[in-house]
């Protein structure tokens, strides 16, 4: 099991701001096609990934990089702060 | 190092002063607050949301980089979350150092890096929408000078 978070507009259109999903997705892109071809609104979050930033165990990573060993996945648009 | 993540409110210049006081080894203390700024004049407040933990994390080690890069004897980080009304403080950055440049320079980075590197979102709520902050190329830009 995976603990799956989303930040500002992502959470809005997913409706959660996180959640347990048990995968064997591989990558982060694999985990973004299974959330993907689950529900409309996961296809609406994750409609453009190059509009999205992904964090691997709260470090920014990659959409290629492996998912083996994560405990926890966050998708969010790019940051605002300041 | 001191970095704070807060909801409540603070007071830039009370924090500016305990963080200056009393050192001996620092010619330069440089400080930057951000303030919540309402654009179109029709902004009622300001939603901050962050990710707990990475948001500590990702502050730390920003900071840790300025610290040794520039050599600087002390820096301070305050970010705020939570709805935050036109005007008041969303942040502030404090830099000391033996020298000027240093000081400014690590300043500078620290904001540049805190913009598009920290996990804080901005959305903007008004009477009749509400808003999400969209980065901009040129914050992204901004971190390739360092």
């Amino acid at each position: 099991m995976m603990n799956v978070m989303y930040f500002a507009w992502v959470r809005e259109r997913i409706g959660v701001p996180q959640e347990q999903i048990d995968t064997q997705a591989a990558t982060v892109a694999e985990l973004v096609q299974e959330l993907t071809a689950r529900e409309e609104r996961y296809a609406a979050a994750f409609a453009d990934v190059s509009a999205l930033r992904v964090a691997l165990d709260q470090e920014l990573s990659e959409f290629d990089a492996p998912l083996a060993g994560v405990r926890e996945v966050a998708f969010f648009p790019p940051m605002t702060g300041g | 190092m001191l970095i704070r993540v807060q909801s409540e409110v603070f007071d830039a210049g009370a924090e500016l002063n305990a963080f200056a006081q009393g050192r001996h080894d620092v010619g330069a203390v440089v400080s930057f607050t951000g303030v919540v700024r309402d654009t179109q004049g029709d902004l009622q407040e300001m939603q901050i949301e962050h990710y707990p933990g990475m948001t500590e994390a990702a502050i730390s080690a920003i900071t840790q980089d300025a610290v040794t890069r520039w050599d600087l004897a002390d820096a301070l980080v305050i970010h705020r979350f939570g709805a935050l009304k036109p005007g008041v403080p969303i942040m502030m950055v404090a830099t000391a150092a033996a020298h000027r440049v240093a000081a400014f320079e690590a300043a500078d980075f620290l904001m540049d890096y805190l913009k598009s590197r920290a996990p804080f979102w901005k959305k903007e709520i008004a009477a009749d929408h509400a808003t999400w902050v969209a980065a901009k190329d040129a914050d992204e830009d901004a971190l390739k000078r360092w």
